[in-house]
């Protein structure tokens, strides 16, 4: 069903707005297999919406989003899902169940063994740094940096090819973001996979992804390797947002 | 006896279900065809059929009814006692669909409020218009139980009143009067009309009338005149000096299709009591707390019609097991069934707005029914009973539900519902795994306030002989009695006390502590 060589995320004259308001008329764009990939941009540009298209919880007006090659079947949502891993800014963590319940809720759906949901969290706590002992533990009893680490593991369980992470590095404080930053760049190395995060940070887009895109509101600016971003902006509003960084 | 316990409570399970199942059932007949009239039906009367007493709740109601059963009784028929059934809608419904068989009833209470004529016609035009209906009214027991006005002796003395007219001088009188009696034509509109009368009347449950009267809370009810009570706390009765009020002449009220042997041994009390004597049999009852049985059994032997005195017990106290069990058994009924059809269309609703609100709108409408006019509703339906009871108690416990079900579910925290999405749960996971577990603290302070009112509520539902706790209430309302009112009240407060802790267990065992102040990370 997925093609090996298709790109990991590909839009074909894509159509959206909101209640009567255009935002995309007709993009095209390919996102790569097997590299992390930035949307940037200001607030409002659309990267966000853009992410929630490739799982569906957004829907287009018109065109066609492709995963693997292979077009959404917004029949049979949840099994695509299970295979595109997904974290948000807010995390998300569910209150009534354990750090484990969290984690496996997936795994646990999917009947995998015991033994296989331990061995699976042992591997992805190591590469976290996460205590085993979190996870009695319910959310509102760890840390915000533990509960930003705890969402990822949980939507990388079931080593979904393609993670989508929606600003999943920004609810904590700058230093707490570094190790994280450094957690999943060693996951990554570990267990690569196809990525697409959305950030409004210009310096985590620069120093975490392979592929950058820039957005304004609607339109692709520039969809470039970081360092050509950062060398040759495409034109005077990339220029800014490189130089609105702190 | 101490096997007893364990094998009460699965009786009890298995009469609620019982009681389950017999509303659906009722429910599928009640879609399924057309109610049909059973007092039309006209065939041989059974011989193992019992004849099905009913009586108003009011003292004389109880010892009328009771002196019909006897009488019955001796005649050898087997006999069931519904007695205290609310007021003459319930009484005449009941008898109207074949629920009853017989119960006392005035004349004057016949034409105006059954029959609706602007008079009192003659017996036996009453009888005929009756036939109409297949019920019958056997020839009258003697005396005329018509409406009266009471004050207290010394008020009436002092301020110079012996006449209903009289009144109208003394416009500071505050007054009270029992709801029927300011709503009916024939009562307070007619009279104030006819005499001119200032005052605004205030509804009161006759029960409580009195003691009101007594303790100058009011200075005048309508009364009737065979109440033993008038002498009791030494009221005085208003003389109607023009002759406003009809004749209400005690009648047994039958349904036609009766045997004649039945019939000829109700008219075996036919012209054996008059004012006086009733107003005494009322008297011993409410001032000896005697049982009505006890009463009736004693007039009936010395009227000769039976030659035994029956052995009766006694004890009004003997029946709190059975009314406590009763009142679970309504409760839980009723909150089972309310559960099992108000969740599920909560979860059926509560994504779309408009309807949710259209469900909302019509549970809160059937909310605003007065809980006595809705147990009325439910007779032609239902008939009388438990059946029509839990019914109606379902109906109230739906808004709390329904309410709370929805407002639990559109709640819980959006962004994690969307990251339920998100990862792939299906619809039916998200709700199973994340939904509901978030909703269920909301979820159960629904059904504890439904759980709660219903407590409540079903001790009204004795008003339709359902039993349960509301029984001694009704019965001591009736009796002026407040050792027997508390003796219901205190166990429904108990019981309603007993639910609120219980539920407050269930939560702390199904909802971890921290769910309690709801987080989210």
């Amino acid at each position: 069903m997925s093609d090996d060589s298709a790109p990991a995320v590909r839009f074909s004259d894509l159509h959206k707005g909101f209640s009567g308001q255009r935002l995309f008329e007709g993009i095209d764009l390919e996102l790569p297999r097997d590299r992390i990939t930035a949307l940037v941009g200001a607030s409002g540009c659309g990267k966000s919406t853009l992410l929630q298209l490739i799982n569906g919880l957004i829907r287009p007006d018109a065109g066609k989003v492709e995963v693997f090659g292979a077009a959404v079947d917004y029949t049979n949502l949840p099994v695509m899902r299970r295979r595109i891993g997904y974290a948000v800014q807010q995390i998300g963590l569910f209150p009534h169940l354990s750090v484990r319940d969290n984690i496996a809720i997936l795994a646990d759906r999917e009947k995998w063994e015991e033994s296989r949901v331990k061995a699976r969290i042992e591997r992805l706590f190591a590469m976290m740094d996460l205590d085993l002992a979190l996870l009695t533990r319910y959310p509102h009893e760890i840390s915000g940096g533990q509960a930003q680490r705890v969402g990822l593991c949980r939507a990388m369980m079931l080593e979904p090819p393609l993670l989508l992470l929606d600003e999943a590095f920004s609810a904590v404080d700058p230093i707490t973001r570094i190790e994280v930053h450094a957690q999943f760049q060693r996951m990554q190395q570990e267990e690569p996979r196809s990525v697409v995060m959305v950030t409004h940070d210009m310096n985590e887009a620069l120093s975490l992804s392979d592929h950058m895109v820039v957005m304004a509101p609607g339109v692709v600016l520039q969809a470039a390797s970081p360092d050509i971003i950062a060398k040759a902006p495409a034109d005077e509003r990339v220029a800014r947002l490189l130089e609105a960084r702190a | 006896m101490m096997t007893s316990i364990p094998l009460r409570a699965r009786a009890a399970l298995t009469n609620m279900l019982l009681i389950v199942g017999l509303l659906l059932a009722s429910l599928g007949t009640l879609l399924a065809s057309p109610a049909t009239m059973a007092a039309e039906e006209v065939a041989e009367w059974p011989a193992d059929k019992p004849i099905v007493i009913g009586s108003k709740a009011d003292r004389e109601g109880y010892l009328l009814g009771e002196m019909f059963a006897q009488v019955l009784e001796d005649a050898g028929y087997t006999v069931e006692r519904r007695l205290g059934l609310g007021q003459t809608i319930i009484t005449y419904q009941g008898l109207a669909e074949g629920e009853l068989d017989v119960y006392p009833e005035y004349t004057g209470t016949l034409a105006h409020a059954i029959l609706k004529l602007d008079n009192v016609p003659s017996l036996e035009k009453l009888d005929a218009l009756s036939r109409e209906r297949g019920l019958k009214v056997l020839k009258p027991l003697g005396f005329n139980n018509t409406y009266a006005i009471s004050m207290r002796r010394d008020q009436a003395e002092s301020l110079g009143i012996a006449t209903i007219g009289d009144l109208a001088a003394h416009p500071e009188l505050s007054l009270a009067m029992s709801h029927e009696f300011v709503k009916r034509s024939d009562g307070w509109p007619g009279l104030a009309a006819a005499y001119d009368l200032p005052q605004v009347p205030r509804g009161i449950e006759h029960g409580i009338a009195y003691q009101a009267l007594r303790e100058s809370k009011i200075d005048g009810t309508d009364a009737y005149s065979t109440e033993g009570d008038i002498k009791r706390f030494d009221f005085v009765l208003l003389e109607d000096d023009k002759g406003y009020f009809p004749e209400y002449l005690a009648v047994p009220f039958v349904n036609a299709a009766l045997p004649e042997k039945a019939v000829a041994a109700l008219n075996q009390l036919a012209g054996s009591l008059d004012e006086d004597s009733m107003q005494a049999l009322n008297a011993e009852v409410s001032t000896d707390e005697k049982s009505f049985a006890q009463v009736a059994s004693r007039f009936i032997q010395e009227q000769g019609i039976t030659s035994e005195q029956r052995v009766v017990s006694g004890a009004k106290w003997d029946k709190l097991g059975t009314n406590l069990i009763e009142h679970l058994q309504l409760t839980l009924s009723a909150l089972l069934l309310a559960c099992l059809v108000g969740l599920p269309l909560s979860l059926l609703v509560y994504r779309n707005p408009k309807v949710s609100r259209v469900v909302l709108y019509v549970t809160g409408l059937l909310q605003t029914i007065p809980s006595i006019a809705l147990l009325a509703l439910m007779i032609p339906l239902f008939g009388i009973g438990v059946v029509p009871a839990v019914i109606a108690l379902f109906v109230y416990s739906l808004l709390p539900i329904i309410r709370s079900a929805i407002t639990a579910l559109l709640t819980v925290d959006p962004l994690l519902v969307k990251v339920a999405r998100g990862m792939g749960l299906t619809r039916r996971e998200q709700l199973r795994h994340v939904i509901l577990p978030l909703a269920t603290p909301n979820l159960l302070t629904g059904i504890k306030t439904a759980a709660i009112i219903n407590i409540g509520t079903a001790t009204l539902a004795a008003f339709i002989g359902a039993g349960g706790l509301g029984e001694p209430i009704v019965t001591g309302l009736s009796l002026n009695d407040y050792d027997l009112v508390l003796y219901g009240a205190i166990p429904a407060a108990l019981l309603a006390i007993c639910a609120e802790l219980l539920f407050e267990l269930f939560e702390r065992m199904v909802i971890p502590a921290h769910m309690r102040g709801l987080k989210t990370r």
